[in-house]
């Protein structure tokens, strides 16, 4: 590689040389901005975009009400979730992935938060929606919307991550684009109520040890809960962004387990269960469970690890200039804080500390940038998440070595991403 | 009524739904009353006082579940068979019943159509290259199927089978999995909690804190970390993404 990559001090130190050095410097800095060198070749021809008088510069724009609940730019159709047809047999028992490419900073717009349903999507009246609590307690109780509602609320951002994400990836580099390999998460404030005020309703017997949590779906998805986690953080959420739950993400009501798997998220809440033993459901046996290579399985594999992707460039965000570009992606962990984000440009032989910028929350992902200059040449781009508890996101050959390829869950490995000297970028594995 | 009596008459019911809440049912018609002493003694009302976030308190919110309604929504089965209902059924009963309501999607022997599940068959294929994890080679414990049909099945009318035809389905499911060997068995609440599956003690508790140790790692390597990397695979010669152009249509 004929320019190091540098991470943004570094960078910044050059670009400051440059200046430092007047017209010498410019012209030398000019190399890597070929626009701009190219325009000072020759003579410069007045911008049409600026020279002509636009039709959204002279006639008048649509009034206060055609976007009663406002929708994005119609420049930003290609900025939507996809699914994977051949993944799943049926589109109501499916999943579609958020354009993580497309997105910046840490909070993923309610629209494009991925989706997985079991059942469809459930169309609930909340003014019919009930929330029960029984089993191990001193008085099983029917709450309301309304009740819920009028109980002291809190405020949190998470992120969501389905264990699956990533899961195509077990075997070899499968899907090309970040979307498609890391797409099953999502990053947003939940507005609800502890799910200890909830239980503390309720009364919960000494005796008690686990929660079975079900949806109100036609699948009536039902997964065990330790009760210790529901103590600690776990929220009973109606609202995200500020804005109601999309009926796709679980309206009018869901769980919020932070940092384990999202299945246990269960949405459209609307049962929860105080008993001493799990359920041993089909979500937390047939799936969810992790095949090792021994034949055996790990269960209860609740929390997420230590995890990160480069969102740009990535295979749909390819790289379209040479000189000073930024490379963007995100890190998370379900252990708690994500305490440092390394990147590499050459594959994991060296590696730079990447800028965190933004909130840095427990549970929460967190945006990481390195400013770098590029002149046309390869690079294998990887990012290395780090969290407070040491956690280092290992390589998906460490990962194979202990777990096989049968796993298909929880799969946090180190992606990869070949950048070609015309600034196409594929997902690839490497050894 | 005037702009301001308005207001104070708002602050006056405001006031009363802070007091506790056991009191609140009966208080809320004295709110009303209040409403029109305002109106005409113009008696300034006392502000709404806000209520200290209660650490662990009874916030007389909700109301307690009838039995009857537990009994509609409890459905859930545990591996130790508390949850089963009463009933019964067996594997020939269960025969007729999965061709009409699941052979569409799980095939007439479990074997699958298309991506749905699989549900039979792949016994010694768990540590193979590509295992085939079904109810018989797979799950754990035979009350999940009981649990899991209760709850979902048939997929597109779910909570439409009867306790007896779920007990005749599962009797099937587990049949055609030669864990019930006898068609004529009959499956019942005193017995399919005894049901013991294949691959009961194939599950531990997760381990990575410590099989995955490692991973904790105070100084990561940072430079000239082994030897320059090969690429061994890509995802475009795999060639199964979605073309971006054959996206939904957004207007």
């Amino acid at each position: 590689m004929s320019e190091k990559p540098t991470s943004d001090v570094l960078n910044r130190r050059r670009f400051l040389g440059a200046a430092g050095l007047g017209a010498a410097g410019l012209a030398g800095a000019g190399s890597m901005l070929p626009s701009l060198a190219a325009k000072a070749g020759e003579a410069a021809k007045p911008d049409p975009a600026i020279t002509e008088i636009q039709d959204w510069n002279r006639y008048l724009g649509d009034g206060v009400d055609k976007r009663p609940y406002g929708v994005p730019s119609k420049f930003e159709k290609d900025v939507i979730r996809r699914d994977v047809s051949w993944l799943t047999a049926s589109p109501e028992s499916s999943v579609n992935f958020t354009p993580l490419h497309a997105l910046d900073g840490i909070i993923t717009p309610s629209g494009l938060c991925f989706e997985r349903h079991h059942g469809g999507v459930a169309e609930i009246d909340p003014a019919q929606h009930r929330l029960m609590i029984h089993g191990l307690v001193d008085t099983p109780l029917v709450f309301t919307m309304d009740d819920i509602k009028r109980m002291p609320r809190v405020n949190k951002i998470y992120f969501l991550e389905c264990a699956a994400n990533s899961g195509m990836e077990w075997r070899g580099a499968q899907l090309n684009g970040c979307q498609f390999t890391h797409g099953m998460i999502h990053n947003v404030m939940y507005t609800g109520v502890t799910l200890k005020t909830l239980l503390e309703q309720a009364g919960v017997k000494s005796n008690a040890k686990w929660l079975l949590l079900e949806g109100a779906d036609s699948a009536g998805m039902d997964r065990s809960l330790p009760l210790e986690k529901a103590l600690d953080d776990v929220m009973i959420a109606y609202a995200m962004n500020g804005e109601a739950l999309r009926p796709e993400n679980g309206y009018p009501l869901r769980a919020v387990i932070p940092g384990w798997q999202g299945n246990l998220w269960v949405k459209w809440l609307r049962r929860i269960e105080v008993g001493d033993m799990p359920w041993q459901t089909r979500e937390e046996t047939s799936k969810y469970t992790d095949l090792m290579s021994d034949g055996r399985a790990r269960k209860h594999t609740f929390v997420m690890d230590a995890k990160s992707v480069i969102t740009s460039p990535s295979p749909q965000m390819p790289l379209k200039f040479k000189g000073r570009n930024v490379l963007t992606g995100i890190a998370w962990s379900g252990r708690g804080t994500v305490k440092r984000v390394d990147v590499s440009m050459d594959g994991g032989r060296n590696w730079y500390e990447a800028r965190i910028d933004g909130p840095v929350l427990n549970k929460s992902i967190v945006r990481f940038y390195v400013d770098f200059d590029w002149n046309g040449e390869e690079l294998m781009l990887q990012s290395r998440a780090i969290d407070e508890t040491g956690y280092v996101q290992p390589t998906k050959a460490e990962l194979r070595k202990i777990r096989g390829v049968n796993s298909v869950y929880h799969n946090n490995g180190i992606q990869t991403w070949l950048v070609h000297p015309d600034g196409v970028t594929e997902n690839v594995e490497i050894a | 009524m005037s702009k301001s009596l308005k207001a104070l008459a708002g602050f006056a019911v405001v006031a009363v739904m802070t007091l506790p809440l056991a009191q609140a049912g009966a208080e809320h018609k004295r709110g009303h009353k209040a409403k029109d002493t305002v109106k005409e003694a113009k008696a300034p009302a006392q502000a709404a006082v806000p209520i200290a976030p209660p650490a662990s308190v009874k916030l007389g919110l909700g109301r307690p579940a009838l039995p009857e309604e537990i009994a509609a929504w409890d459905i859930d089965v545990r591996p130790d068979g508390q949850g089963l209902p009463p009933g019964r059924g067996t594997a020939k009963e269960g025969d007729a019943l999965f061709q009409e309501k699941c052979s569409t999607c799980h095939g007439e022997f479990g074997e699958g159509v298309g991506r749905y599940p699989v549900l039979s068959g792949g016994h010694g294929t768990l540590k193979a290259d590509r295992p085939d994890k079904t109810i018989g080679s797979y799950w754990p414990d035979a009350t999940t199927v009981y649990d899991y049909v209760r709850h979902a099945m048939p997929f597109g009318n779910a909570r439409s089978l009867s306790n007896d035809e779920i007990y005749a389905l599962t009797a099937y499911i587990l049949n055609m999995n030669d864990v019930i060997k006898d068609q004529d068995f009959e499956l019942n609440q005193n017995n399919l909690a005894k049901v013991k599956m294949p691959n009961a003690d194939g599950f531990y508790e997760d381990d990575r804190d410590t099989a995955e140790k490692a991973f904790w790692n105070k100084n990561p390597c940072m430079k000239d970390c082994g030897p320059a990397p090969k690429v061994i695979g890509r995802a475009i010669a795999v060639d199964v993404t979605p073309d971006e152009k054959a996206g939904p249509k957004v207007d």
